[in-house]
């Protein structure tokens, strides 16, 4: 096969495929990882011990740990829940036991977003720490109520102080969402690997793959460029 | 005091704070401090910083509650509110920071605007033409598109006032107004407290301009570690030969400042 006929029937198709499939666990991690990261993030600047306490170990198991060791344990450590509960309680558990039997996907994206939230989380909690008390104790004292003061006040501000850390951290996911390899996905890393060693042409195949997460990593960039550009306050000087 | 006095709507004080203490990181930070307000009235208190002036207005609002004593507000207690009467009661007293705790993510019309949208419930359109009103008030007409970035330190000290003034304040607390301004911008947000007293405010004024405040108020309240020391008319507290400590504390501060 020539050059540019294994470029246009194998390894572009394959690599568009995965592409797709990359993104479909993409886009939703980032989501409820920033999901996670706001509750997470609030929950820890909220001053309550105990809540703080609970999701500060949240975030040092999650940041503490590889997140390869997290996939494989939400994929490949799991269904071992299912059996202890299915060995001790019978068959009847099932449909309950059945919970942890992720699928592929699902064990990526939660692996993700679980990961992600964590990181998340850092950025939204120092935002939030960085708002000027004034600010809060302005709109107690013109009789908003705690939550009403942290949504209409505290929270715009420290969103646009979080954003370009939550942005970075977006930036990490797509590339490391190329781990979802490990649990049997054939993302697009996956399709690269396998026809690379199927045509061992493994520098090309590497090299188109490094440039389409390049792609998708200018693609997120722009956006966040342009949500921070939206949000971005009048500078200090103009009268 | 006649405790008998205090039925909501009888003439008592306006704003009355009763042995109000205050301990914070295991310092006594307020002593029982009583004082009162009556409708109109506009009362100064000086004294030097960390005697608990800030604190006590604080306290006078409930943003800090008091360890002990209590505020009153047309003669309804504060202590006896539950968390909804709390904001209700706070929503009348206006505060006026020393610096200016505008909202650094809302133009001028928007800082105005959001607690008549998000505590008093309006919709926008009449939120926001409270909000010009009042701005227009202050001097600020033109400026509602700015934001507290845009603007000059006593430009975003009438944008704060503006804010209390739209919530129809019964009393207006301010914490130094003007102790952050350059002093070419101290007059404008003098004349509209000026304007404000004339217009019939109650207010309670923590503030250093003492030239400015004797011309104004009927009694200086001098407060030194946690306790009000001293309370007179300014003649009685400011006269050049006066033995006081307000007068001490008065004359040392045109010394340092020249005026």
């Amino acid at each position: 096969m020539g050059t540019l006929e294994f470029y246009r029937l194998e390894l572009i198709p394959a690599l568009n495929r995965g592409l797709i499939l990359s993104v479909q666990i993409i886009v939703p991690s980032a989501l409820l990882g920033i999901l996670i990261g706001v509750l997470a993030g609030a929950g820890r600047a909220s001053g309550r011990k105990w809540l703080s306490r609970l999701l500060d170990f949240y975030v040092g198991v999650f940041r503490g740990t590889p997140l390869v060791v997290q996939l494989m344990m939400w994929f490949y450590g799991l269904p071992s829940v299912s059996l202890f509960l299915e060995a001790h309680f019978g068959p009847e558990i099932r449909p309950f036991s059945d919970l942890f039997r992720l699928s592929p996907y699902v064990a990526s994206v939660t692996a993700f977003a679980m990961c992600s939230g964590a990181y998340q989380s850092e950025y939204i909690r120092g935002a939030i720490l960085s708002i000027k008390k004034g600010q809060y104790l302005a709109a107690q004292a013109l009789g908003f109520s705690k939550s009403a003061a942290f949504w209409h006040i505290t929270a715009p501000m420290a969103f646009r102080r979080a954003l370009p850390g939550c942005g970075n951290e977006i930036v990490y996911l797509i590339k490391y969402s190329s781990l979802a390899l490990i649990v049997t996905i054939t993302e697009l890393t996956g399709e690269a690997s396998s026809v690379a060693s199927l045509y061992f042409r493994h520098f090309e195949c590497y090299l188109l793959t490094a440039l389409y997460y390049l792609a998708l990593v200018t693609i997120a960039t722009w956006l966040l460029g342009l949500a921070e550009k939206r949000l971005a306050l009048p500078e200090e000087g103009g009268r | 005091m006649d405790p008998s006095s205090n039925s909501p709507g009888s003439p008592g004080p306006l704003l009355d704070i009763r042995g109000v203490s205050k301990t914070m990181g295991g310092k006594l930070i307020l002593d029982e401090v009583s004082l009162n307000l009556n409708k109109g009235e506009l009362k100064v208190l000086i004294g030097p910083s960390g005697g608990g002036k800030s604190t006590l207005l604080q306290c006078a609002h409930f943003l800090v509650v008091p360890d002990a004593g209590d505020v009153f507000l047309d003669g309804e207690s504060a202590r006896e509110m539950g968390k909804k009467d709390i904001r209700l009661f706070r929503e009348k007293i206006g505060m006026i920071f020393q610096d200016f705790n505008l909202f650094d993510h809302l133009n001028a019309r928007d800082n105005v605007a959001v607690a008549l949208r998000r505590v008093k419930g309006m919709r926008k359109a009449p939120a926001y033409k409270r909000a010009e009103e009042e701005l227009e008030r202050v001097g600020l007409g033109g400026k509602e598109d700015l934001y507290p970035a845009q603007l000059s330190g006593g430009q975003k000290q009438r944008v704060s006032i503006a804010r209390a003034l739209a919530m129809d304040p019964k009393v207006m607390l301010l914490d130094e107004p003007t102790s952050a301004l350059d002093p070419e911008l101290i007059g404008e947000v003098l004349n509209v407290i000026q304007d404000l007293f004339q217009s019939g405010m109650t207010m309670l004024m923590v503030t250093h301009q003492v030239g400015f405040a004797r011309h104004l108020t009927k009694e200086i309240l001098f407060m030194e570690d946690g306790r009000i020391t001293e309370r007179g008319s300014p003649e009685e507290l400011l006269d050049e030969n006066s033995p006081s400590r307000a007068g001490l504390f008065c004359r040392k501060l045109s010394e340092v400042t020249g005026r």
